[in-house]
């Protein structure tokens, strides 16, 4: 046991080095690009003076070692800086954006896990049905479909044509909502604003479809395959001869075998929502963290780059880790090392 | 070995080796089969719906979408094919040495694989456009790099397990040198799954492609690229559905292909993961 202790703390340790690196390698590359974050922020025919003393005051003038280091320093402290687009401090911006996407993720990932177990069960149970066939058929389109362009289909579909959900943002203009944590969906649930929570979901629904769309065909191809896999051990006909019901076999059984490669697939489902989450905000024109980052790395916000970076790589990573530690913990086979 | 019948007998890999040949058979000869030049237009017929004419409608500036449809396939095939070429030979190099010499030199290569590793692969090719700067061959470098990471992973850990297996040892006992040992004893036989892990590559990069050109970081306009139609229909989605239905449609025919080869190759490899 205490082996296990040790293994994780050494791994956290290994993954906080990895994502320190990796933010150091963005750092350089991104202070090495050609282009002047100051001439995006001023424009081209901005004075001499003017110029300087941006430069100046985001140390801009200074070597790239020292710009590292101070750089380093402050995010140690937990400060991320200014953002040179918005003036605001890097860690109000995120704090803006960051809960949008949170709320989305977790809205439609809670709805696409649950549904893609209970698709890929069922249809390994009813193995060589038109039950099977059409889920296999529909997991394999939504897994070779880009999901920006499902984004796109939906809007012409369901928003144009039929104009049931609207094109754009999350919620309504002239919907009041009074502000505590920055989440539509719990300041509207904290103040029992039913109007908000309506325009809140009838905003979310598309967006929520195409962030579920690529994990649900995902999970619920590894369950089925899985399934028919763990159905045909030993174990589950033992289950069966001591006369459990079908279901219990099913689910107290087959199930929790048949979810360990769902669980080590997780960082690897992560990092396709991750990449889905930004063209799905850029679509859909949501206030998120991927727009956030693609709308920073454009104009050349380094402050706001790095930060969106750091976190989208944190992120990923502890995903990893977890799904790691869970393996571990649920299959005595996998190995320590 | 793996004998051809059973190529044959897998309808998964035939259907899917038959969609492909479309796309490719598409690309060779977009010239002919395209009914319109890919840049030109005429603002008159600007933005009209699909017609005997103009199968898949016309975009907005009056140009044949049924056309760029089509040599878009060339565009979407090479890139694709480039981005599997350069981040296989680079991949498997990396992993076949790390996994072949071990030590110092696995460590630092495996290190710096952790590191490829350490961001979402869409993530990471949307930075490295950026650093490289923007336009479609520098997509391609992109998502290549991206790529890198799970095949030297991939090569490294077969490389291990072969390394320590009877013929391979039994080759190094009597002289054979690191070079042939790779090349004779241990590429044959890791190619497989590297090839199953390069069909399905395949489909990905054109998805991921089309999503940097979709950002306006890949392939720029007038290129047909069919992420980068997506990316100017979508200002028209409110009049003009044709526009980001088709390019989407072919996109989707393509990486469909490439999943069925990918899948099919591996029930024919190893029929027991069906």
């Amino acid at each position: 046991m205490v082996g296990n202790y040790v293994w994780i703390l050494r791994r956290l340790f290994y993954t906080v080095i990895v994502v320190f690196a990796l933010t150091t390698v963005v750092f350089l590359s991104l202070h090495l690009l050609p282009g002047d974050p100051v001439h995006a922020l001023v424009g081209e025919r901005a004075s001499h003076e003017s110029v300087e003393r941006i430069r100046l005051k985001y140390n801009l003038d200074k070597p790239l070692y020292i710009q590292y280091a101070t750089w380093l320093r402050n995010v140690l402290r937990g400060d991320f800086g200014t953002s040179i687009l918005s003036k605001r401090p890097v860690i109000d911006e995120i704090m803006a954006k960051l809960p949008h996407t949170l709320e989305l993720i977790i809205l439609s990932q809670s709805i696409a896990i649950l549904l893609a177990i209970f698709l890929g069960v069922l249809s390994a149970v009813k193995q060589h049905t038109i039950l099977d066939y059409l889920t296999t058929v529909l997991s394999v389109l939504g897994v070779s479909m880009p999901a920006f362009w499902l984004a796109l289909m939906l809007i012409i579909t369901f928003s144009v044509k039929l104009d049931w959900f609207p094109t754009h943002g999350l919620m309504g203009t002239g919907v009041p909502l009074r502000t505590i944590s920055q989440s539509y969906l719990i300041d509207a649930l904290l103040t029992g604003n039913l109007l908000a929570l309506g325009s809140f979901l009838k905003h979310a629904f598309l967006p929520c479809v195409v962030l579920a769309t690529i994990p649900l065909s995902y999970i619920t191809r590894l369950t089925r395959s899985s399934m028919l896999e763990v159905m045909n051990e030993e174990y589950v006909w033992t289950a069966r001869a001591k006369g459990l019901s079908e279901f219990k076999v099913i689910f107290k059984h087959a199930l929790r075998n048949a979810l360990i490669p769902v669980i080590i697939m997780s960082g690897v489902i992560t990092g396709l929502l991750m990449g889905g989450a930004v063209l799905t905000e850029t679509v859909f024109g949501l206030p998120g963290m991927g727009r956030l980052l693609v709308d920073s790395i454009a104009v050349r916000d380094f402050p706001v780059a790095l930060a969106c970076v750091l976190l989208f790589a944190a992120g990923y990573n502890l995903i990893n880790l977890a799904a790691d530690i869970v393996c571990g913990l649920v299959d005595v086979r996998a190995s320590y090392d | 070995m793996i004998e051809f019948s059973s190529f044959k007998k897998n309808k998964l890999f035939i259907i899917g080796v038959g969609m492909s040949g479309m796309v490719i058979l598409c690309g060779i000869f977009a010239p002919w089969i395209a009914t319109h030049g890919m840049t030109e237009g005429t603002l008159q017929y600007r933005l009209k719906p699909p017609s005997t004419d103009h199968l898949f409608g016309t975009d907005q500036l009056g140009r044949d979408v049924f056309s760029r449809v089509i040599h878009g396939a060339r565009l979407s095939l090479l890139s694709g094919s480039m981005v599997v070429l350069i981040s296989a030979v680079i991949g498997v190099s990396l992993g076949v040495l790390a996994g072949y010499r071990g030590g110092i030199i696995d460590n630092f290569l495996m290190r710096l694989t952790d590191l490829l590793l350490a961001f979402p692969s869409f993530l990471l090719a949307m930075l490295v456009v950026t650093i490289l700067g923007l336009g479609l061959k520098n997509a391609v470098l992109a998502v290549a790099i991206a790529y890198i990471g799970p095949l030297s992973r991939l090569a490294r850990g077969t490389t291990i397990k072969l390394k320590g297996i009877e013929f391979v040892e039994a080759a190094r006992a009597v002289g054979g040198g690191p070079w042939h040992n790779i090349l004779v004893h241990i590429l044959p036989n890791i190619i497989s799954s590297i090839l199953i892990q390069m069909a399905l590559n395949f489909g990905a990069a054109i998805v991921d492609i089309a999503g940097l050109s979709f950002l306006g970081l890949g392939a720029q306009p007038p290129q047909p690229e069919w992420g980068a139609m997506l990316s100017s229909g979508r200002y028209y989605v409110q009049t003009a559905w044709w526009l980001c239905t088709f390019p989407g449609l072919a996109i989707m025919f393509l990486v469909l292909a490439c999943v069925f080869v990918g899948d099919g190759f591996r029930e024919i490899l190893d029929p027991k993961h069906g």
